[in-house]
């Protein structure tokens, strides 16, 4: 028959079957949202309803042609499209909610004063002040608790994957790794207060609140880097002893590097989790509100710990000076990000097997 | 513990308009020295101490003051692990804790508590079209325990005789955190409206009914943004988020309204009940003075009276002296908070001046 | 294909030091080897006695309050430890916790995973990659952010939602409720979910990019739909992988502090309703309580965060099981 122009030829690789075209599909798209925006405007004029029936209403009309048109299991790939995008929508909105809140209410005291000074001297009601102090402080102790726990986490996951992967000790040791990712920050924080600080005598500092986050980072990064060294296949680890490499050489020349980019995105994780942590280092780093750069001595500042306690006054120009620590925080975290992944670029190894 | 690098010249550190004083020298009721204090405890006192602080070290460039609020429990338990040289608290040593902390001031030495933030304690309300409100303390007890429900109850409107209150409902708020706010008000109510408030007084909210929200702020925001709110809080986050607040009953059924005078006279009537130095106080709440406003709070310094570490007594007397002196009270009230009456005022800077 | 028959170990013990060694002893090991596996090992049993020390500390600071306690720790609703005599227990806490945990697990796993397919099987691989950074962005943001955001902006819009939700589904018993929304238990639980969502997201994607390319083109060429060859070959290599994703994301919903304390309105209660303000959880009551608690107030504290702790020891038994007995069935392709 002469075929109009709404089904097409081969797609899919189902030889024969009758398929939408993308011209019928953004068609069907179109003509949904058209009705029930007119179904809207002539009713409830309700935007918050128009914007949850109307994906509702396309999914519908989509899934409901398709069946028609090509047939019960690609109507069902069609549905299950339309929901997998639903998902990802669903999880970009309330990201765009908080970043966008952040930084309404950050820029406010987003200044060059913001970042170049401390409270020293500053009164909660004072419209001045900055958070240098508690950036130092925050980047100093996720410093010290990454260089600590990255390389003791990635000799843990190395055992777990490549020497214990069958032994019961390894099993133990990875059902320790589990427990300790349920450990509440909190918990975290109260050990190292009592342990650290004060059965030790070594007294509120920026390392305590380091520890503290260790205690939290190690089992993130150890589950992370086990998942992706676990996904390296094992025709590399195979043919790198076949070429009569030794196991450690194995390990540190070919799965290490075959896995680092989602070993960096791991540890990215779990730094982007510790740097917001604050119940942690509220016990063990007391405060300061002027600069202290030496994080082994005395007490410090730290980023999230000022955000929880300026928000938590009365004053309108802590609550700015909350806010605009917030906004910071989340840039720091997210430049830390990128400039990881960037870096994983460089270094991909392809993995296909 | 303190690190020279915390007095280096830091150009962060650079806030204080002008630094009137060098290090060493004495301006008007303060007497400089130089060092490290750390304190901790109740958030209450929180805005107080960052205004002595910065009082204190613009006048002394050599002095700071690092006090981390994070709660009266956490405060005391510091100072007697010995992590920090005072506490903040809002209620005085128990006994149980007292024996651990005079041990920590040394052998034969005691710890003290000393008054010295003192505020008002707020009850906030939300209702459109109110502007001004009184509540007998029998109805604030109702209101907060959930036995009343609405705001046109004929016993708020017994107590509001000509003002016309809307048919909507009450939604109290309450911390769900610990807090010293919650203990004087509760404390309050079990006094001055007994039979109506039989849930005794605790520092966790006891009382069925209400929201909970963690920290004053938190009250503040579930009062602002529901209409029908009521909560109670300390007056500066008030008057800070434009929060009308009530005249509040006393035990004999006067309403008073909430000026610092009245605060002020409350709090000349209390009763010190501690010795040797000790000045703990206890509350006049069956006074009968319509000039006397009753849902008062005060938050205690508590130091060794001896046996404080020779670097650190000199800057412990000079700040507290500061803070205890007519100029430090007087910076008070555009903080929100209540300068101790004169009667008080003088006990305790003399225990100040007798610390070693 | 995971580390099937032939494991890392196995090889390492048939593996010659050079090459054209056929004698018939077994060769050593070299000493670099063995200093490495040492070094592996020793890693590996610090975090086990790390591990060990923090539960004798909770257990030694517990103790002495659960002595104190007047009444039955387990069963007990109400949180009262510094009173004469002192009367808590962690009932009401308890079930919040896994309430909430599994209500945001609920409500996020298929967000996060179905975000996740999309990401990695039908976008193009650049805009796929950019889209999931943008997606981790949310893990870049603070919990105590996440609790002030909660707080502000997302307690008073959960209020028509939840009037919504009463008034239409009230038939449900866990959505009947007498009216007032906000601070709720379902309130937090989105916020949970919100929360755990990049984590899962995460690690779904990676595990999902791993999904051999043979297998899916095997399952395209046998005449299956797209939907059904991810159902076959993504979803079902990667379902372990997925599962472990949960886990951490459920532990992470279980030990969130700061955010659920902003936003919970924090009673002592047990109710089925979660649109009712209320609801409380073991870490939210440390956060709340802590500060101004006296020694036996924190000893409570530190005992229930040993429940939790035991918690996070039985979900994480639990989940290890379920993943082996799917790996005794699986038959390992290579």
């Amino acid at each position: 028959m002469s075929a109009p122009p709404l089904t097409a030829e081969a797609d899919l690789g189902s030889l024969g079957h009758r398929t939408l075209s993308s011209a019928a599909i953004a068609l069907i798209c179109a003509g949904s949202v058209g009705v029930v925006a007119v179904l809207f405007a002539l009713t409830s004029h309700s935007v918050a309803g128009f914007v949850i029936v109307t994906p509702v209403a396309v999914v519908a009309a989509l899934v409901a042609m398709s069946w028609v048109v090509e047939g019960g299991r690609s109507a069902r790939s069609r549905l299950a499209e339309s929901l997998a995008l639903l998902g990802l929508v669903l999880a970009i909105v309330p990201l765009l909610a908080v970043l966008g809140f952040t930084l309404v209410n950050g820029l406010k005291r987003f200044d060059s004063t913001f970042l170049t000074h401390s409270m020293r001297n500053v009164a909660d009601s004072d419209p001045g002040g900055g958070a240098y102090h508690a950036i130092v402080g925050t980047l100093e102790q996720v410093l010290i608790a990454t260089v600590i726990s990255v390389p003791l986490g990635l000799m843990v996951s190395i055992y777990l994957v490549e020497y214990g992967s069958r032994s019961r000790y390894g099993r133990l040791i990875s059902t320790t790794v589990d427990v300790m990712t349920g450990l509440p920050s909190i918990i975290a924080g109260l050990f190292i207060l009592s342990f650290w600080v004060l059965a030790l005598h070594q007294g509120f500092s920026g390392l305590a609140g380091a520890l503290a986050l260790t205690v939290l980072m190690i089992p993130v990064v150890i589950r992370t880097t086990e998942e992706m060294l676990r996904l390296v296949p094992n025709a590399l680890r195979e043919g790198s002893l076949a070429l009569g490499a030794r196991q450690w050489r194995t390990i540190v020349s070919v799965v290490i590097p075959a896995a680092l980019p989602g070993i960096t995105t791991g540890v990215m994780l779990a730094v982007a989790r510790v740097m917001g942590e604050t119940a942690p280092v509220l016990l063990t780093v007391f405060g300061n509100p002027a600069v202290n750069m030496n994080p082994f001595s005395g007490p410090q500042e730290s980023l999230p710990l000022y955000i929880f306690s300026q928000a938590q006054l009365p004053n309108d120009t802590a609550v700015a000076r909350a806010w605009s620590g917030a906004l910071t925080l989340i840039i720091l975290v997210i430049a830390l990000t990128v400039a990881a992944r960037l870096l994983t670029r460089r270094w991909h190894v392809p993995t296909g097997g | 513990m303190a690190v020279p690098l915390v007095l280096s010249a830091c150009s962060a550190d650079n806030n204080a308009a002008n630094s009137a004083g060098a290090s060493g020298s004495s301006t008007g009721a303060i007497t400089c020295a130089s060092g490290t204090l750390n304190a901790s405890g109740s958030t209450a006192q929180a805005n107080a101490m960052s205004a002595w602080t910065k009082a204190y070290q613009t006048a002394c460039t050599g002095a700071s003051i690092n006090y981390a609020g994070g709660g009266s429990g956490a405060g005391v338990a510091q100072f007697i692990s010995n992590s920090v040289d005072f506490a903040g608290s809002d209620f005085p040593l128990s006994a149980a804790q007292a024996p651990d902390a005079n041990k920590r001031c040394g052998s034969g030495n005691t710890a003290i508590n000393l008054p010295m933030v003192s505020g008002a304690i707020a009850v906030g309300y939300n209702v459109p079209g109110v502007t001004s409100l009184k509540l007998a303390a029998a109805t604030i007890a109702k209101i907060f325990s959930g036995k009343i429900t609405m705001w046109n109850d004929p016993a708020i409107m017994t107590d509001n005789a000509g003002v016309s209150l809307p048919s909507l409902g009450i939604q109290s708020f309450h911390r769900s955190d610990g807090s010293g706010t919650t203990y004087n008000f509760t404390n309050y109510l079990q006094n001055d409206a007994p039979t109506d408030w039989t849930y005794g007084h605790n520092k966790v909210w006891p009382a069925p009914g209400g929201q909970g929200a963690k920290g004053t702020a938190s009250v503040v925001q579930g009062v602002k943004s529901t209409p029908g709110g009521i909560g109670y809080m300390e007056l500066s986050y008030a008057t800070q988020n434009n929060i009308a607040y009530a005249q509040v009953g006393n035990a004999h059924g006067q309403l008073v309204p909430l000026t610092q005078a009245n605060a002020v006279t409350f709090l000349s009537k209390a009763t010190t009940s501690g010795s040797g130095g000790d000045l703990t106080l206890t509350f006049p709440y069956q006074v009968a003075d319509p000039n006397a406003y009753p849902a008062m709070l005060v938050t205690y310094e508590i130091v060794c009276k001896s046996g404080n570490t020779a670097t650190t007594l000199p800057l412990l007397k000079g700040f507290l002296g500061y803070t205890s002196s007519t100029t430090g009270q007087g910076i008070l009230s555009t903080n929100g908070y209540v300068p101790l009456p004169a009667n008080l005022q003088t006990q305790v800077s003399g225990a100040v001046a007798g610390l070693s | 294909m995971t580390g099937g028959a032939l494991g890392p170990t196995s090889l390492a013990e048939d593996a010659a030091p050079g090459a054209g060694s056929s004698s018939g002893t077994r060769p050593k090991t070299s000493r670099s080897d063995r200093l490495f596996r040492r070094l592996s090992v020793g890693s590996a049993s610090l975090v086990w006695i790390l591990l060990v020390a923090i539960a004798l500390f909770l257990l030694q600071q517990a103790l002495p309050a659960i002595h104190a306690d007047s009444v039955n720790f387990l069963t007990t609703k109400q949180w009262l430890p510094d009173n004469q005599p002192p009367v808590f227990g962690i009932a009401a806490l308890l079930y919040g916790t896994l309430f909430t945990a599994t209500l945001s697990l609920v409500i996020a796993v298929p967000v996060a995973v179905s975000g996740a397919v999309w990401l990695t099987q039908y976008a193009p691989r650049s805009l796929g990659r950019m889209l999931g950074y943008v997606v981790d962005l949310l893990a870049a943001v603070p919990s105590v952010v996440f609790g002030l955001w909660g707080l502000i902006y997302l307690v008073p819009r959960m209020v028509p939602v939840s009037a919504w939700l009463s008034t239409y589904f009230g038939w449900i018993p866990i959505f009947r409720s007498d009216g007032i929304y906000g601070k709720s238990i379902f309130t937090a639980s989105v916020l949970l979910a919100i929360m755990i969502l990049p984590l899962i997201g995460a690690v779904s994607r990676e595990v999902f990019l791993t999904v051999p390319q043979d297998h899916r083109e095997a399952a395209l060429a046998l005449g299956s739909t797209k939907w059904e060859m991810i159902r076959l070959t993504v979803l079902s290599y990667g379902r372990s992988g997925v599962i472990s994703a949960c886990v951490l994301g459920f532990g992470r919903a279980l030990g969130e502090t700061i955010a659920v304390a902003l936003v919970l309105s924090a009673n002592y209660e047990i109710s089925w309703h979660i649109l009712t303000p209320g609801g409380n959880t073991i870490a939210a009551n440390i956060a709340n309580t802590f500060g101004e608690a006296g020694p036996v107030g924190r000893g409570a504290l530190i005992a229930s965060g040993l429940v939790l702790f035991i918690i996070t020891l039985v979900v994480n038994f639990g989940a290890r099981a379920i993943i082996a007995r799917r790996k005794d069935f699986q038959v390992s392709a290579s």
